[in-house]
């Protein structure tokens, strides 16, 4: 249908083309900002979650968490594939949200919404601290400094038994009704719809955002650190405002896991937990925004299938994936689909015209 | 109380050094090829785990299983050199923590099928057991014999490897290589071939601290991960490329680890990971900064 206005905005789309930046003054600047319209495609993936609920009722627990899980990688995308910064510690600002929501509800706070707000504003408060760490190193240091945070906030917990329940985890939370009128269930139906709209409000606000001039930027220093303050863009203050809004999301969905499974466990700040979020955003494809989304979907429902198969040897093929991915399918599984359709689509025109 | 300061000290340096034997290829590595390889403790782990089957099984002395500990790991670093690190070393730096991460998870998963989830026994010999008591500046001071090894065994590789690099062609290869990879390609130093041997001497280094540490660091699959930390950790605060900056690096984090360890057990392994921020926000590019 629009085959020749989708090429057109194909051009500034693609990330940080210094040509872009460069670009004749003549240009209204907004003319090159990408499209924000909602392609038809983007509408039937918003469908499949809707369509879940009819198709896998049984299932609405995993589709819950699926979704959470989702809003957490997306924030990783946003500080990852967009602002570039290789973070090995981003489970930190999900388990301090979900801490926060769990702590608040077990002290008698069990209202959700006010909750969620209190886990951004801690988890983004601990993001806008770290990221001035975060923005002094290259990449080593960056590693070391979001790994290294990760562990002290896991060892601090480990440590604080007596206010986070330790190695057993954080239990009694007493959940109020969403909005005073939903009760949450044991079969997840109020969880699946509680989460799916907050992860869809956080997914327009950030599509909204990768796609306004601030994102773009981010993508310019991603791409070419050096260059961006050249053309007046101030990068360690776009670094920290993305870690920062990277870690309040984070937060938001550590909360959402918190109150939906009403258990906050240790694990949730843990290594591994980072690690796994970064698989799944190179599973899906990072910068994408929907790649964290894929990602996290095909991870979760595989580590259901295959560690129900053989729970032990599900890391190997984890590793076994992850370095196949890195060799051979660079851009993951979103990165994939859009080559196939590059190869598809001057085929197509041609028997268009 | 002062001998007692000496005692936790002379630990501390017996663990540090043991870090900087592990970590020391990492640093060349990572300050050769720029490459991030967080499955260095992966070769330090089979090292570990040669040692403890030639011990068990084919009842080898202990101090013949370290050269093939040392071996082992060399072998096998070359070949996943030759055969996967070598096409990474002009990707992203989130191309290659993702390949480690997947290489580490591979080796945990390995591990875990071959020797089982549990800690690996070791049977030292007996004249590296116990203790021996020193008079030192008027204190009479217990040390392990076992420390004083590791001390002594850490000296000699160190030496060995300042005289390698310092005083023999391929050090000066090596030397020229990290500093600038093009021109010494130009002056006809066979680049990659010096990247895959230090990449093997590391691994080797790596896998002979593996084999020395299992009576310290313990030893069991998740030994990789455990340790992944304080492996980058002596690299990212020494600076990489350099043998100086690790060595001053894992005394330090070395010391405090176990001070810390030894006098405020409450707070736990809070102290190593405090001393980390601290050190990378003061030296962002580490204590020894690489002349290029």
């Amino acid at each position: 249908m629009s085959a020749p206005i989708d090429t057109k905005l194909a051009t500034p789309a693609n990330p940080a083309n210094p040509a872009a930046a460069g670009a004749p003054a003549a240009v209204p600047i907004l003319a090159r900002l990408p499209n924000d319209r909602w392609k038809p495609l983007e509408i039937v993936f918003w469908l499949l979650p809707v369509a879940a609920w009819f198709l896998f009722p049984n299932h609405l627990v995993l589709v819950s968490q699926i979704m959470i899980v989702g809003l957490f990688a997306l924030s990783l995308d946003l500080v990852l594939g967009y602002a570039g910064i290789v973070s090995l510690g981003h489970a930190a600002f999900f388990g301090l949200g979900a801490y926060t929501a769990g702590l608040l509800s077990v002290h008698g706070w069990g209202e959700p919404v006010s909750g969620l707000f209190a886990a951004a504003l801690v988890a983004g408060l601990a993001g806008l601290v770290v990221s001035f760490l975060v923005v002094r190193g290259q990449d080593l240091a960056r590693l070391m400094v979001t790994l290294g945070i990760g562990l002290m906030l896991f060892e601090a917990a480990n440590k604080a038994a007596f206010i986070t329940g330790g190695v057993d985890g954080l239990s009694g939370m007493a959940m109020q009704p969403l909005f005073g009128a939903f009760e949450f269930d044991l079969y997840g139906k109020t969880a699946f719809w509680y989460s799916l709209g907050v992860l869809f409000l956080l997914f327009v606000l950030l599509r909204r955002v990768v796609n306004s001039p601030f994102g773009l930027s981010l993508r310019g220093i991603r791409e070419g650190g050096r260059r961006m303050p050249a053309i007046g863009a101030n990068v360690d203050r776009r670094l920290k405002v993305a870690f920062t809004a990277g870690a309040a999301i984070a937060g938001v969905a550590g909360a959402l896991l918190a109150q939906t499974t009403q258990f906050v466990g240790l694990d949730s700040l843990g290594f591994p937990r980072s690690a796994e979020l970064l698989i799944m955003l190179v599973l899906g494809g990072t910068g994408r925004l929907y790649g964290a989304l894929v990602g996290a979907a095909v991870f979760m429902v595989a580590q259901d299938f295959i560690s129900g198969l053989d729970p032990a040897y599900w890391q190997f093929y984890i590793g076994l994936l992850l370095v196949l991915i890195v060799l051979f399918a660079r851009g993951g599984i979103l990165g994939g689909l859009e080559k196939l359709a590059q190869l598809v689509k001057p085929a197509a025109r041609k028997e268009g015209a | 109380m002062v001998g007692n300061m000496i005692g936790v000290l002379f630990d501390g340096i017996a663990y540090g050094s043991l870090l900087f034997l592990i970590s020391v290829g990492l640093s060349v590595t990572m300050g050769m090829m720029n490459f991030i390889n967080l499955a260095h403790g992966a070769f330090a782990m089979v090292g570990g785990y040669v040692c403890v089957t030639l011990l068990s099984r084919l009842g080898l002395p202990f101090l013949a299983t370290l050269p093939l500990a040392f071996l082992a790991a060399a072998v096998i670093g070359l070949v996943l050199e030759r055969v996967l690190y070598r096409r990474l070393y002009k990707a992203s730096h989130l191309d290659q923590v993702l390949f480690s991460i997947g290489l580490t998870f591979m080796a945990v998963a390995g591990a875990t099928w071959l020797f089982g989830p549990t800690q690996q026994p070791v049977n030292l010999p007996d004249w590296l057991r116990g203790q021996v008591h020193a008079r030192f500046l008027g204190l009479g001071l217990d040390l392990g014999v076992y420390r004083l090894f590791l001390i002594g065994v850490v000296v000699l590789v160190t030496t060995a490897l300042v005289l390698l690099i310092e005083r023999t062609r391929f050090g000066a290869q090596i030397r020229a290589s990290v500093d600038n990879q093009t021109a010494a390609a130009g002056l006809g130093i066979n680049v990659s071939r010096v990247f895959s041997l230090t990449f093997a001497l590391g691994s080797g280094l790596a896998g002979l601290g593996g084999g020395l540490g299992i009576d310290v660091l313990g030893l069991d699959p998740s030994f990789p991960v455990k340790y992944m930390v304080y492996f980058l950790l002596v690299v990212a605060v020494g600076g990489a490329g350099s043998i100086k900056g690790p060595l001053i690096a894992a005394l330090i984090l070395g010391v405090f680890d176990v001070a810390g360890k030894y006098y405020v057990p409450e707070v736990g392994a809070f102290v190593i990971y405090t001393l980390m921020v601290v050190l990378l926000i003061l030296f962002p590019f580490g204590l020894v900064r690489r002349k290029a």
